[in-house]
């Protein structure tokens, strides 16, 4: 299992503390991502006092798991809707990636965010994620890749060196990328 | 089109960086356009950037992302693998490992071959 990845999704399971009028209040799960466990408790609490009348000074976590994906072996559709604070305001997203992972497809939705928007991540909030079959799909750039038999080339090839080490910023020759 | 080694499920690529250095890979699914996914009878399928592979003229006759066996059988029935040991890549690769892996006598003998050798073609040239 690769652990590279900057945000993982947890599922945290929280409640109102017990009061006298309510002796056994009601469970809250929340599937979140967040770059680690703290952080991932943290997300929770924000969201929920938003959605319930419980905040962390009179509500109690009672489990955070840690959620890995099933089969990080097979290429998936990943729907995203998000919610996002522009510089102008609030918006409502949907996205699709391709990958083989959640957390890659969050991971992906991160960096687009940021590159197309200037979204940084602080900004982003996470409405539903979903896997996505093939006819389920919208977005043009994952359309592309469930063409029957698709086959492309690589025009353009640097070749680069085996190992980091062998880097160097300066080349005695200009080199073909040209591949044919 | 010129391009005769595309990205397509069943394409044999090289891998040319990292701890799988040199090692032979199948294509078995195209996970975007800069990534495919991988595999080979002895890892874990895989995502892997395009950057990092090079195509070969193999191509197996395979469905996308098939399990194991249906791999390894697809591998011995077109032997792609075998096949590329003897393409003039392959080979290179070969003679590039034996010379790393021959000692100082191993590379003093291949230095009087050659010299006997280029004598034997000069003297051919000569006449």
């Amino acid at each position: 299992m690769t652990t590279d990845f900057k945000y993982h999704q947890y599922q945290i399971v929280g409640r109102h503390l017990p009061t006298e009028a309510n002796p056994s209040p009601s469970l809250y799960r929340m599937k979140v991502w967040a770059v680690d466990e703290v952080c991932a408790r943290s997300k929770f609490w924000y969201f929920i006092k938003r959605l319930k009348r419980v905040k962390k000074a009179n509500g109690q976590i009672i489990a955070v798991n840690e959620i890995f994906e099933k089969d990080p072996t097979v290429v998936k559709n990943f729907g995203v809707w998000l919610r996002v604070l522009s510089r102008t305001g609030y918006y409502n997203m949907f996205k699709e990636f391709r990958d083989v992972t959640m957390n890659g497809a969050i991971d992906q939705m991160y960096q687009d965010l940021a590159a197309r928007h200037r979204i940084r991540a602080s900004c982003i909030q996470i409405i539903k994620t979903a896997v996505l079959k093939d006819e389920e799909c919208k977005r043009p750039i994952v359309l592309q890749f469930h063409k029957e038999g698709l086959s492309f080339p690589i025009p353009h090839k640097v070749v680069r060196p085996s190992e980091k080490k062998y880097r160097s910023t300066f080349k005695a020759s200009r080199p073909n990328v040209a591949l044919f | 089109m010129p391009y005769t080694r595309l990205v397509e499920v069943g394409r044999v690529a090289m891998i040319n960086y990292g701890k799988d250095y040199g090692k032979l890979v199948v294509i078995v699914d195209i996970v975007d356009h800069a990534r495919a996914l991988i595999d080979a009878p002895d890892m874990v399928r895989k995502p892997f950037f395009f950057k990092r592979m090079a195509l070969t003229e193999f191509k197996l006759d395979i469905g996308k992302t098939p399990a194991k066996k249906d791999l390894i059988a697809a591998l011995n029935s077109s032997k792609a693998f075998d096949n590329f040991a003897a393409t003039a890549w392959g080979k290179k690769l070969a003679s590039r490992k034996a010379k790393a892996a021959s000692n100082d006598f191993g590379r003093f003998k291949a230095m009087i071959a050659k010299k006997a050798k280029s004598a034997k073609v000069k003297a051919a040239l000569k006449k």
